[in-house]
């Protein structure tokens, strides 16, 4: 079974080809693309079925040995890993076809699809890795492909700068997940999925309950960066300025549930300890919440459902935290179809009508016909209603956060789902209801691109199904590996459920088709909360202020720093050693040679007084010389 | 046996005076002997390093003659796994940086018979094992450099060349004091870098002021923070290759220096020193990266973006542990390919624009496609993208230090996001956003860039996914260096 590693290698030999191939094949390799991810699609078929009938694949191999320390790194193949398998090569493999007729003009066209092929084997990377380490080593490639997608079109200067937003802000994240993995490491020995059982955990949580506390909290934190957690969110709605396909692949259907994939992939650890757990309750109701709220204002298209996008993330993740690891399992998966082709129908709009502002259009449902009835159905899907996929996965989150026990958590994601449904129907009464409101001359896509909606839209209606009553929550059971789940139905929660969903899309089809002044209006009186949502709780501002600007000026004060007192230390020693050397030559010139010549200024000077007896007259030397000799007899006699 | 090891050294000293020999005008003839003296000196280095045996360890190629017997000072010459890498990556960038020399137009005939004596005096230092022998090829490297900042340098080259020279020479001599002081001390009287190792009973006071000293002279080499501003002007101011050179194998004998002569022979003091060492790599690792992030000058970013690097090197050699020191070795090997080659590519860039402002450039992503992938590639090895060698070895210092200094190493960890932060800032500057129209006739990388770049590439991506081909070369050697120091933790 160990060819499951091939998985991966279909996309990776298609990015090789179409890296170093990609000129003299031009619009081919976008085939060779397709062809990378529908043969993994095609062999991750094969492994699921596999897995469907109760095999698990595991296979290692040596990467890095210290000493007694190995890394093992390798393949594991479990029902979360089938299930991500699933959901990456089917959705990816629609999405690259789509791109086909979206990127159709676009000059670099083959690159765009060697980036998409790096980026669907960096994420069967993840998902078939057995190993924290593997999995970060991919987990930071995908970043980098969502770094290149979002920056794709680099020469507006807005798309450079959101794809460095992304790749840092993220980052932050990565380096807390990167410290969580370490601290994992030395508390317990290991970093082998495998070796995370129940048992050895309570084991090590007796040693070392805080530290693998801690471990759990800065792993969240990496999760955080990568699935747009508060209060990491905020280059994902920057991250929409990547071609429409990408904004649905990586930045809604896959890429960003890796973080909820991570915390899933972790639940034997973090399950026992309720202080993480509740921590990433928290953050994910809170980011639930917060997200949908700023959507409410949205005007781009495209913004609304990237806030869309954080706030159901959230939403998986507040099932984690509660203990519905089905549940954020099973959401993972229904949203990947419908939040997937709800962008690729945002797409097809902005194709067809080259605007992204919702106030411009209207009046669409005539014009693009497909775009607009596979959209509903994604719409509808998101907003709950039975018996498309989001209503059984949003109500298994509503009973898993019922049944923590802690009533402001399922509250507060009741109303999260009110205000989805309000905001999805809001976009779609002013996208393609109503009267056109400018100019737009709009016109349905290709089949090339409407094929693709048209499968999702399918699989966005049933992919609820198997986690239904009606197949007696057979996903649940799978996804726990066979062991059968007890769900009881609580009407109470069915019944909220439902009526959060029909009550938001009611309410917005009313304000926005009915009474179109009223949300202006609405607007208007609770002025200061419309202003908290169309700013997006001032977050940009906020990390602007309190954090880049400081940064950015620690660097500069640094540099000056640098170079006057580092710096300034070493001119300085030198300029003294110069000065130093100043006085030495002073002391040399006055001194030492000063001494020499005065010496021999004495010299000259006596001998110049010397000189004045030395006249030359031999009588003056024989007075001299009687007047020394009578001079020598006074001494001798005295 | 052939003396493979000195032929490293003779060959480029006879390159040089055949290159002297040559009749002026004859420019063409010099590079060719220059090159053809370099491939044979990679082609050795590349010999000994698949050819040493990393299970077996110790020293290996050992040559051993009397040189100075009164002192008894000898031409002592060996390799073990921590010396291997070092030589391979010095030959491999003589040779890349000797054809990327190939641009200089001034004084060819000095400029090559000054390179070759640079090249001799770097594999001297890898491969001596006598204080004597090693101090005298340490010294050689100063004087080429000099002048090759100083005469092809740019417009503050003789600023540059003098504070490199003189701030060096000054660590130097205090690193003369201590091995000295070593000779002295030791009995019999001897320079031998192997007996001098360990169990020579020196008192703990008499080690910590040698280590002292001995750290000056390497700390300034490597450069550890404070000791760094000579780094970013001696960099800005060298011609391209030189830049090359001096990232990718001068820093190099500072972190060698360690390795080879503080911790085996004074393995008390270096292991009271650890903790300041390792201060001093955070302090590096975050103000490099601070100060990086604030350049404008692309060779200086990327000089800034060395201090950040090298610390990492400093803060796996402050913990003694078998990750730390495997890290910072691989992390020396990794900075000389990645560093290298991103001095490269400035070159590439400087020999066409004639500028090195960051904020001149712009979108030349859509003009110079493969040079911007190329650029994208190092800096995101750079970066310590997994998959890439920069982040194994990054790791592995990370992974040693953290269990010895916890808090160190989680603020050491602020120079990954930073790294990335100054890295992509940059890359917006060059490669993204409109193309700025003064750059829209800029010439593609031509074949003779490409020819400097690949080798490199192809290290980084083979190391970054296969990093235990050069561990095991030299894991045994660093992990019995770790064992006899008694190590910190595990």
């Amino acid at each position: 079974m160990t060819f499951a590693y091939l998985i991966p290698l279909f996309p990776l030999a298609a990015f090789l080809v179409i890296l170093f191939g990609g000129k003299r094949l031009g619009h081919k390799s976008a085939w060779v693309a397709v062809a990378g991810s529908a043969s993994a699609a095609i062999l991750s078929t094969w492994v699921i079925v596999q897995v469907i009938r109760g095999a698990t694949f595991h296979h290692e191999f040596t990467w890095l040995v210290l000493g007694q320390t190995r890394f093992t790194f390798g393949l594991l193949v479990d029902p979360l890993t089938a299930m991500m398998l699933f959901v990456v090569t089917y959705v990816g493999t629609m999405i690259f076809i789509y791109s086909i007729g979206y990127m159709h003009e676009d000059p670099r066209f083959s690159r765009f699809f060697a980036y998409l092929s790096l980026f669907m084997f960096s994420m069967l990377g993840l998902t078939i890795a057995n190993h924290y380490l593997q999995l970060y080593i991919f987990w930071e490639l995908v970043g980098l492909c969502s770094y290149l997608l979002i920056s794709f079109w680099f020469e507006k200067e807005s798309a450079a700068n959101a794809g460095r937003k992304a790749f840092i802000t993220t980052r932050v994240g990565d380096i807390g997940l990167f410290i969580g993995l370490m601290l994992l490491f030395y508390a317990t020995g290991t970093l082998q999925f495998r070796d995370f059982t129940h048992e050895f955990v309570a084991s090590k949580g007796h040693e070392a309950g805080w530290i693998l506390t801690l471990s759990c909290v800065l792993i969240f934190a990496g999760a955080c960066g990568k699935s747009a957690q508060f209060p990491l969110h905020v280059w994902l709605p920057d991250a929409m300025e990547g071609p429409t396909p990408v904004s649905a692949l990586i930045h809604a259907a896959t890429m960003v549930a890796a973080g909820v994939y991570l915390i899933a992939r972790s639940f034997p650890i973090f399950s026992h300890f309720p202080d993480a757990m509740t921590v990433v309750a928290v953050i994910g109701t809170i980011t639930a919440c917060m997200a949908a709220f700023i959507a409410l204002t949205a005007n781009d298209i495209k913004k609304v459902l990237a806030y869309s996008t954080i706030s159901q993330l959230g939403y998986m993740m507040a099932a984690l935290g509660l203990g519905g690891f089905s549940a954020g399992t099973f959401h993972l998966m229904t949203h990947a179809f419908f939040k997937a082709l709800l962008f690729l129908g945002a797409g097809s709009v902005i194709h067809g009508t080259h605007s992204q502002d919702i106030r411009e259009m209207g009046g669409l449902f005539g014009k693009m016909k497909v775009t607009a009835v596979t959209f509903l159905v994604a719409s509808l899907a998101i907003s709950g209603v039975p018996p498309l996929s989001g209503f059984f996965s949003k109500d298994e989150i509503l009973l898993a956060a019922y049944e923590s026990g802690q009533p402001v958590f399922f509250y507060a994601l009741l109303v999260t789902a009110f205000l989805t449904a309000f905001y999805m129907f809001r976009l779609y009464a002013l996208t393609f209801f109503g009267k056109p409101r400018t100019h737009l001359h709009a016109h349905e896509s290709p089949a090339v691109m409407t094929v693709p909606l048209s499968v999702l839209a399918v699989f966005s209606a049933l992919i609820g199904i198997p986690g239904s009553p009606w197949m007696h929550h057979w996903f649940q059971t799978f996804i726990h590996g066979g062991h059968a789940e007890e769900i009881h139905a609580v009407p109470f929660v069915v019944q909220c459920s439902i009526g959060a969903g029909l009550g938001g899309i009611m309410l917005a089809l009313l304000l926005y088709l009915v009474f179109p002044k009223v949300p202006g209006f609405i607007a208007a009186v609770f002025k200061p909360l419309y202003l908290v949502s169309s700013n997006k709780f001032w977050m940009d501002e906020l990390y602007q202020a309190a954090i880049l600007k400081p940064a950015w000026a620690l660097g500069r004060l640094l540099f000056r720093f640098d170079q006057t007192v580092v710096d300034g230390v070493v001119n300085q020693a030198a300029v003294q050693t110069v000065n130093l050397s100043g006085v030495k030559r002073w002391i040399d010139e006055k001194i030492v040679d000063g001494a020499v010549n005065a010496t021999g200024a004495v010299t000259q000077w006596a001998s110049g007084i010397l000189r004045k007896i030395q006249t030359g007259l031999i009588q003056n030397y024989l007075l001299l010389l009687v007047l020394g000799f009578l001079l020598a007899i006074i001494v001798q006699i005295l | 046996m052939l003396p493979l090891l000195s032929s490293l050294i003779f060959v480029p000293v006879a390159a040089m005076v055949a290159v002297m020999l040559t009749p002026k005008g004859e420019t063409q003839r010099v590079r060719l002997i220059a090159t053809a003296a370099c491939a044979v000196v990679f082609l050795v280095s590349a010999w000994v390093f698949f050819r040493y045996d990393g299970v077996a360890g110790g020293m290996q190629f050992v040559e051993s003659i009397s040189w100075i017997p009164q002192i008894n000072v000898r031409y002592y010459l060996g390799v073990d796994g921590i010396s291997v890498p070092m030589i391979f990556i010095t030959g491999l960038l003589s040779l890349l940086a000797c054809v990327a020399s190939f641009g200089i137009q001034e004084r060819v005939k000095e400029y090559f018979a000054l390179y070759l004596l640079l090249v001799a005096g770097m594999l001297g230092t890898f491969v001596a094992l006598d204080l004597f022998l090693f101090y005298v090829f340490w010294e050689i490297v100063l004087v080429p450099m000099y002048f090759l900042i100083g005469v092809w340098g740019g417009p503050r080259k003789e600023y540059a060349a003098i504070k490199f020279f003189i701030y060096t020479l000054a660590g130097s001599l205090f690193m003369l004091l201590g091995i000295l002081a070593l000779y002295f001390a030791s009995d019999p009287h001897t320079f031998n870098i192997l007996e001098l190792t360990g169990g020579k009973g020196f008192g703990l006071l008499f080690q910590k002021v040698i280590f002292l000293a001995l750290f000056l002279g390497f700390a300034i080499k490597v450069p550890i923070w404070p000791f760094h501003t000579w780094l970013p002007d001696a960099h800005v101011e060298a011609p391209t290759p030189i830049s090359v050179i001096l990232a990718g194998v001068l820093l190099k004998m500072g972190t060698y220096g360690f390795l080879r002569i503080s911790y085996p022979i004074l393995p008390e003091a270096a292991r009271w020193f650890g903790i300041y060492l390792a201060v001093l790599a955070a302090i590096g690792i975050v103000y490099g990266g601070f100060v990086a992030l604030a350049q404008t000058d692309f060779k200086k970013m990327v000089a800034y973006s060395s201090v950040s690097h090298m610390g990492f090197v400093i803060l796996g050699l402050a913990v003694f542990s078998y990750s730390g020191f495997d890290g910072a070795l691989l992390q020396m090997f990794n900075h000389g390919t990645i560093t290298g080659g991103l001095f490269l590519l400035v070159g590439v860039l400087y020999d066409r624009a004639h500028t090195r402002d960051l904020n001149s450039f712009g979108g030349l992503g859509a003009r110079i496609p493969v040079y911007a992938g190329m650029l994208t590639v190092f800096s995101l090895a750079s970066l310590g993208l997994p998959g890439l060698s920069g982040f194994v070895s990054e790791f592995l210092c990370l992974l040693g230090a953290f269990p010895v200094y916890r808090w160190i190493t989680i603020l050491s960890c602020a120079g990954i996001i930073l790294g990335a932060s100054y890295l992509l800032y940059m890359i917006q500057r060059v490669l993204l956003g409109p193309l700025n129209p003064k750059w829209k006739e800029m010439e593609e990388i031509n074949g003779r860039e490409l020819f400097t770049l690949i080798p490199l590439l192809v290290l980084i991506i083979f190391l970054g996914i296969f990093p235990q081909t050069i561990l095991n070369l030299f894991g045994p050697t660093t992990h019995a260096l770790v064992d006899s120091l008694g190590g910190l933790a595990r």
